[in-house]
């Protein structure tokens, strides 16, 4: 269990019990990297100037959606075009709580990521019934009644107008700069990555796939599908939920148009790229999709020199490079950043015995 | 009751031209089991081309809506060849992905191209409008009618009696056995990509002629979703009649709920139907119902 290269980390790992062999981190290496890695990301904000907190607050938060998305999609196969809508279930409900009932945010964030649950829980039950794309358009439905819930109970969610939302507090500590916040996502983020990596270790994880590979083999095994999807979508949906009130609580404010079928697409977009079924796929996804928008606009303001014409066809060109690199993904590596990120890490190992 | 005339009349030409994107999108899924979210964007750039013809190139109008489908059946050509071909026999979500994927490059491309405003259409059909009855009605609504229903015509006579509507019909009920009859099911695929791009232009043209054309118009693909699942997604006789349905649907539920409520009931009534018909009859009006064996 020595390392000699960090590239040939899980050579000559034996494992003798299976409480070794369901490890998430097999060896002393491994351990270390992680270490090295949240040791980075803890002291991130001393080293970096606050808008890179900033675009780091982001990123966590996506990464959470995605994640939550991956778990539905990319784990129990069953694809849901309403995340966008989930999330903004989750940033109304908690952001109702914390700005017109003042609330603690404490307990506004896991409302936030309940009511979620529930309302996708409720939007899952076509599942039963509904495979594939009966199931996308279903999911489609939800998005587009959510939306109009959203935008039509102004009494509520005072309607497009949007709600500003208090930032939190800890103590006698406000979360109102973006590195306070920081430590906020930090924390949620890591706590949704090791949830959801360990879920896949424990019967439910193991349904999900189950039910993704075969629902009917699954089913003939003893599987309640039935459970299991709703229960995906739930858990999915909470996951949107709490990174839409994180979201919401971030930004400070609220609207309708925060939480549309782009955002959704967004989403999903990111776990193709990122890579289907995979905990780390979605966090190359989420970062990869939330850098891009500000690289091809440092890139635009790099070579257009600002001129106001210019924001506009960014928007546009935006668009069209996201819709060009999910098609070049589908098409050339449909299992995404993270197969490729294997694949240069397996060229390594094999270095330089390739085959 | 002239009240619910008007509303009746301009929710069946609506509903004429959701038939013809929804009569597209039906070819398409019958003939390769793919669901096109892009739909909407073909609708938006037949619309763009033919209006840049008749305004900035002074083309005639019928001489544009000829250059405009002849172009729109490459484009389906090309899309279908480059985009959806590496598709064939993937897994749903790749498929859907993949033209959600088409919708946004295609309608960033146009809005680089077009910009966001809305543009009108010059004139073309006469502004007097029309009386029938107690109704007033404009003229564009009449030939919007008309040009759907003789579309919708066209193409049942065709699928019925020509040779590549009898090939194209075979390909789409069984793939396999069409293969071994000698058909391409490539060319077939592609001819269908290049109808529903057509028919798609026309809708786009007959909507850019009533409402001026601008981005948001591309949200029709979304709104023929219910169209296909209330008609089954399999049946093109179900894209004509929930076209109708719908399109009469949004109308009445826009005139008579939509000032109760506020707006917005018109986009929303048509996806709560939908939720409704998968719940109860997920394949649709007139669909095939999907047995699963194992």
């Amino acid at each position: 269990m020595r390392s000699r290269n960090p590239f040939v980390m899980d050579c000559g790992v034996f494992t003798t019990n299976y409480r070794e062999d369901m490890a998430i981190l097999h060896h002393p290496a491994a351990k270390l990297k992680v270490l090295t890695i949240a040791a980075v990301f803890l002291f991130l904000p001393f080293f970096v100037s606050p808008y890179y907190v900033s675009v780091a607050n982001l990123i966590g938060i996506a990464i959470i959606g995605a994640i939550g998305l991956n778990i539905l999609v990319g784990f129990t196969g069953q694809i849901s075009i309403g995340h966008g809508a989930f999330m903004g279930v989750g940033a109304y409900t908690a952001g109702i709580l914390t700005a017109t009932l003042g609330w603690s945010f404490w307990i506004a964030l896991p409302a936030g990521g309940l009511m979620a649950a529930v309302i996708g829980g409720l939007f899952g039950i076509p599942s039963l019934r509904l495979k594939g794309l009966y199931l996308a358009i279903a999911t489609l439905a939800a998005q587009v009644i959510i939306e109009f819930g959203i935008v039509h109970w102004p009494a509520l969610t005072r309607g497009p107008a949007g709600m500003v939302l208090p930032a939190p507090t800890i103590g006698g500590l406000v979360l109102n700069t973006d590195t306070s916040f920081y430590y906020l996502i930090l924390t949620m983020t890591v706590a949704a990555i090791v949830f959801a990596l360990n879920i896949f270790r424990t019967r439910a994880g193991r349904a999900f796939m189950a039910v993704r590979d075969r629902d009917l083999a699954a089913s003939v095994m003893g599987i309640n599908i039935f459970k299991y999807k709703v229960t995906a979508f739930a858990l999915s949906a909470f996951y949107a939920g709490l990174a839409g009130a994180l979201w919401g609580h971030n930004l400070g404010m609220i609207s309708p148009e925060h939480f549309t079928i782009k955002v959704s697409i967004l989403y999903l977009a990111m776990i193709i790229i990122g890579g289907l079924g995979s905990v780390m796929g979605a966090i190359y996804g989420a970062c990869f999709m939330t850098l891009l928008p500000i690289v091809l606009r440092e890139l635009a303001d790099f070579f257009g020199g600002g001129f106001a014409g210019l924001t506009h066809a960014m928007l546009a060109m935006q668009e069209a490079v996201f819709g060009l690199l999910i098609i070049l993904f589908l098409v050339f590596e449909p299992e995404g950043l993270a197969k490729m990120w294997r694949n240069i890490k397996d060229y390594f190992k094999l270095w330089p015995f390739s085959y | 009751m002239t009240f619910f005339m008007q509303i009746l009349i301009s929710g069946l030409v609506v509903g004429a031209v959701y038939a013809l994107v929804a009569f597209g999108f039906v070819l398409i899924y019958k003939s390769s089991d793919v669901i096109n979210f892009a739909q909407g964007e073909f609708l938006l750039v037949g619309a763009y081309i033919a209006l840049s013809l008749v305004v900035f190139y002074q083309v005639p109008f019928p001489a544009a809506v000829a250059l405009t489908l002849s172009m729109c059946v490459i484009l389906g050509v090309v899309v279908e060849r480059l985009v959806l071909r590496p598709f064939i026999g993937e897994r749903v979500i790749s498929v859907i992905m993949a033209t959600i994927g088409l919708s946004l490059l295609m309608r960033g491309i146009i809005q680089m191209v077009w910009g966001t405003e809305t543009r009108t259409f010059p004139g073309i059909f006469p502004d007097m409008p029309v009386r029938l009855g107690d109704v007033v009605v404009s003229q564009i609504y009449l030939w919007s009618l008309a040009v759907a229903v003789v579309l919708l015509v066209v193409f049942t006579v065709f699928f019925k009696y020509s040779s590549t509507g009898i090939v194209m019909r075979a390909a789409a009920d069984d793939q396999v056995a069409a293969l071994s009859m000698g058909i391409s099911v490539k060319r077939i695929i592609a001819i269908t990509w290049a109808i529903a791009a057509v028919v798609a232009a026309i809708g786009g043209i007959l909507l850019g002629n009533i409402n001026g054309v601008n981005p948001s118009l591309a949200y029709i693909g979304l709104m023929v979703l219910p169209v296909v699942i209330l008609g089954g997604l399999d049946s093109v006789p179900g894209a004509v009649v929930g076209g109708f349905i719908i399109g009469i649907l949004e109308s009445l539920a826009g005139g008579y709920l939509d000032p109760l409520i506020g707006g917005g009931v018109k986009e929303v009534a048509p996806f709560a139907v939908l939720l409704l018909v998968l719940m109860v009859r997920p394949y649709g009006l007139f669909g095939k119902e999907i047995i699963e064996r194992v």
